[in-house]
């Protein structure tokens, strides 16, 4: 048994197509990769919401806010 | 070169293989950047340099052995003697080693597989930044690049190596022949070096010691990240026909093939480089909670975990292996920095030895029976090959040679620098004619400026 469907490469390479694993799951690695990247945006903007809403906390020090001005 | 097919075959190898070097270049250039931006002020120069001058003592011992224990080590010393056939043909006083018209390849082929022994000690050379001896860092150097890399890919990175003939090691993209032995290797080193003085509190609480320049540091790993399409591309034969692989390939079709002369593709690498590189980086973003040092680093380590099966997996695969990677990688970095209070000032054992040891078990599963090999009587890719295989790496040919080398250095005082030049920092105590002529010509300069120039009203 092998996961790209080829045991040995005594094989025609003319007669050879695809030779990555788990072929015929394409459309289901597909869509764990779609999971993958519509969690990370959820993720992602969630957190930075938590961020900002920290960081607008704290900014409220007029001293702290006017010297990061003058940094530029 | 007889005939025209064979010429063009030939020049265009040639010329492959000295491209992906001149790229190659590029990872060493990001390497030195990313070490003076992770470095304090007071230690730039001698961090510069440190890591410079592994380019010449590597190149001149890989030149004299390195090149010749490759073609020499393959079975040796387990599994038979060394293999002289191949070996001479690559001494340093061979004819081949030298311009030769009967030889056009040995040259370039030398030359990229240098650049991964370049790569291998500069790994090293920055987790033990700013405290360690140069003399001591430069004889790590030559033995990770020009001797135990080396033998770790004769034994696993050669299409007749013992490790691919017995344990079905597959490693395409050198996740374990380069990144896990480095890792082991500066693992082996700082254990003994000790961190940097304040890293640790009293307590043992690790302190955050920034980078005084995250642009440098960042404009270091961009290099590194565009060095690494050559380092892809010098893993592979660009083309080759069956009867000159001369295995159980049947057919007269041309094809690239990865180091064990097994048929890839430039275009599949090139999908699986860029999904994995994404998969790292976005999987880092999240665990580090978008910390810019492990975020990018999570790029690298992203392909690195993927590398050793890179040649086969899908594209989807290989972002998602890239991602579990920098996970287990960056859990394990600050786990093993609380425990053993380990100061790895880059991250390198993290980036680059987790996760070749990680991408190393990952691809024994995933790749379950593919042929390791065009040749017949091979052992198939399997986890237990694999997992042996990262122990061979990290440990065996990494960690303990560097850790009983560093340990008679350590005996021999030669290995870190004093207590006071740590605190002044190297700059200062190692290059004073610079500061002194800094301070000479700025004291001319105002001397100059009081007797001719009348100050503005």
């Amino acid at each position: 048994m092998s996961t790209i469907g080829y045991e040995s490469w005594a094989v025609d390479l003319a007669e050879v197509g695809p030779i990555y694993p788990f072929q015929g799951w394409e459309i289901a690695m597909v869509i764990v990769g779609v999971l993958f990247w519509l969690g990370w945006h959820r993720i992602q903007f969630k957190r930075e919401s938590e961020h900002l809403e920290r960081a607008k906390r704290r900014a409220r020090d007029h001293a702290d806010i006017m010297s990061n001005i003058e940094r530029y | 070169m007889d005939g025209n097919l064979n010429a063009l075959t030939t020049v265009f190898t040639e010329f492959y293989y000295w491209v992906t070097v001149v790229f190659m270049f590029l990872i060493h250039v990001g390497f030195c950047m990313y070490e003076v931006g992770a470095s304090r002020r007071r230690n730039h120069m001698h961090t510069l340099m440190k890591n410079v001058m592994v380019i010449p003592l590597v190149t001149v011992t890989f030149f004299f052995f390195g090149w010749w224990i490759y073609w020499a080590f393959p079975m040796f010393p387990f599994f038979g003697g060394l293999d002289h056939e191949m070996a001479n043909a690559n001494r340093p006083w061979a004819e081949t080693m030298a311009p030769n018209l009967d030889d056009r390849i040995t040259g370039v082929f030398w030359a990229a597989f240098l650049l991964f022994s370049w790569t291998a000690a500069s790994i090293v050379s920055g987790s033990v930044i700013e405290r360690i001896r140069s003399s001591a860092l430069w004889v790590h150097a030559v033995l990770i690049g020009s001797v135990w890399w080396i033998i770790d890919a004769a034994w696993g990175w050669h299409y007749g190596g013992w490790m691919v003939q017995y344990l079905g090691y597959h490693d395409a993209y050198a996740s374990g022949v380069i990144h896990a032995i480095a890792g082991g290797y500066a693992l082996g080193v700082i254990w003994v070096l000790g961190p940097r003085l304040g890293k640790f509190a009293p307590d043992g609480t690790p302190r955050d010691i920034p980078p005084h320049n995250p642009w440098m540091l960042t404009i270091g790993l961009f290099l590194i990240y565009t060095g690494f399409w050559g380092f892809y591309a010098a893993c592979n034969v660009p083309v080759i026909s069956p009867e000159a692989i001369g295995g159980e390939i049947t057919g007269t079709t041309w094809t690239a093939t990865n180091i064990y002369l097994a048929p890839t593709s430039l275009s599949g690498i090139t999908f699986n480089f860029l999904m994995s590189l994404s998969g790292g980086l976005m999987a880092a973003y999240l665990v580090s909670k978008g910390d810019a040092f492990w975020t990018f680093s999570g790029g690298l380590a992203g392909i690195i975990t993927a590398s050793a099966g890179n040649d086969l997996y899908h594209p989807v695969q290989a972002m998602i292996i890239a991602a579990i990677g920098v996970v287990i990688v960056y859990n394990l970095h600050f786990w093993v920095e609380r425990r053993f209070k380990l100061d790895d000032a880059v991250g390198a054992v993290a980036v680059h030895g987790y996760a070749g040891v990680v991408g190393l078990v990952i691809a024994g599963f995933v790749l379950w029976g593919a042929p390791s090999s065009p040749f017949e009587g091979y052992a198939t890719i399997n986890p237990v090959g694999q997992i042996l295989g990262a122990a061979i790496m990290f440990v065996g040919l990494g960690f303990l040679p560097a850790y009983i080398v560093a340990r008679l250095q350590k005996a021999a005082g030669v290995l870190r620098i004093p207590e006071e030049v740590e605190l002044e920092g190297l700059d200062y105590a190692e290059h004073t004619a610079y500061e002194e002529a800094k301070a000479s010509i700025i004291e001319a300069d105002k001397a100059h400026l009081a007797q001719k120039t009348m100050p503005a009203e």
